[in-house]
């Protein structure tokens, strides 16, 4: 890329996203579809794609919500859920640390797995980018998405039987596959991708995406290890 | 009405979550922390796709007809020797889909 090249921006970011926009939609139409039958009114549904836009707290949220569970449960599982987001904020961190506070405070709302995914991946592929306009452009593109897709499931999801057979939701699996592999430079990087995901399978079954959490953290320690012995 | 204050104690204890260091003043993480958050996407993204990919019914399916690996093996091949993530998402979405339509899964 010739350094006359204008930084990429807002636009970019919402393109970058397209494979992830792709992957989510499934995700939002059956969240919508399932939230009905679970016990959330039309309104509560869109409200809770509005306000807490995360989709694996949601799904947990309507499956919990639908088995009984307090609220109380429910608020404490979210938070365990998407803990791994502090990670993420952790992450990025020094590159937000010179935006406006007021900037950093709504960004941070949008910093779901797929914002972050792309973000870091730009970032990592080191060519000019605007970050401030690329994070907004990414994120700004996921959560409209994901709004759009809740309300068509609201909407249509009665019509339309079997939309968890269309596969799509591949797409965001395979995006993901396609930003660790990159990622893996030498033998720490392996060794830390390897761990996370046999711990991950490994503890599969534990409670609330617990599993989730511990197998992060036994990659970064397998990461860290391999790093100290060379 | 309780539906609601459970969704704003979601809200909350998400946009906590992921705006918390965001407001601190800067003052920088030891470079130990620096050096774990390196390997924080590496990690999460891998516990992420290994169960989708490995897991059938909480059952291991590391075998040829598991489309989902089948995809995800296409994909990274791709990626890892052209670098080229779009190709490789397209491509294994594609032997996804026909894996499934082949199998009758």
């Amino acid at each position: 890329m010739p350094p006359t090249h204008p930084p990429a921006g807002f636009w970019a970011g919402a393109r970058d996203t397209v494979p992830m926009l792709v992957g989510a939609a499934p995700f939002g139409l059956i969240f919508g579809t399932l939230a009905g039958p679970a016990g959330l009114s039309p309104a509560a549904t869109l409200a809770m794609s509005l306000f807490v836009y995360g989709g694996a707290s949601q799904f947990i949220a309507i499956t919990l919500l639908a088995a009984g569970s307090g609220a109380w449960v429910i608020v404490a599982t979210t938070f365990i859920v998407n803990l791994r987001h502090a990670l993420y904020s952790a992450t990025l961190w020094r590159h937000v640390m010179h935006w406006p506070r007021a900037w950093r405070a709504g960004c941070a709302f949008f910093l779901t797995d797929e914002t972050f995914a792309i973000v870091y991946h730009k970032l990592d592929e080191g060519t000019p980018v605007n970050l401030p306009r690329y994070y907004l452009g990414s994120a700004l593109a996921m959560y409209g998405n994901w709004l759009a897709w809740t309300s068509a499931g609201v909407l249509l999801g009665r019509a339309v039987p079997g939309m968890s057979e269309w596969g799509l939701e591949f797409a965001m699996v395979a995006t993901f596959v396609g930003i660790v592999v990159p990622l893996l430079k030498g033998r720490p990087q392996v060794a830390a991708a390897l761990v996370a995901g046999t711990v991950a399978v490994a503890a599969d079954a534990l409670p609330y995406k617990l599993g989730l959490m511990l197998a992060a953290l036994s990659g970064i320690a397998a990461g860290l290890v391999m790093e100290r012995r060379r | 009405m309780s539906v609601y204050w459970m969704i704003l104690g979601m809200f909350i204890v998400t946009y906590g979550v992921r705006v918390g260091l965001w407001l601190g003043d800067g003052h920088a993480f030891p470079p130990a922390v620096r050096q774990a958050l390196d390997y924080v996407p590496i990690a999460v993204l891998s516990a992420i796709v290994a169960p989708a990919v490995l897991l059938r019914h909480g059952e291991l399916a590391a075998t040829w007809n598991n489309p989902q690996l089948a995809g995800a093996l296409v994909t990274g091949l791709i990626v890892w020797r052209w670098r080229r993530l779009l190709l490789g998402i397209g491509a294994g979405l594609a032997v996804f889909v026909a894996w499934r339509w082949l199998l009758g899964a």
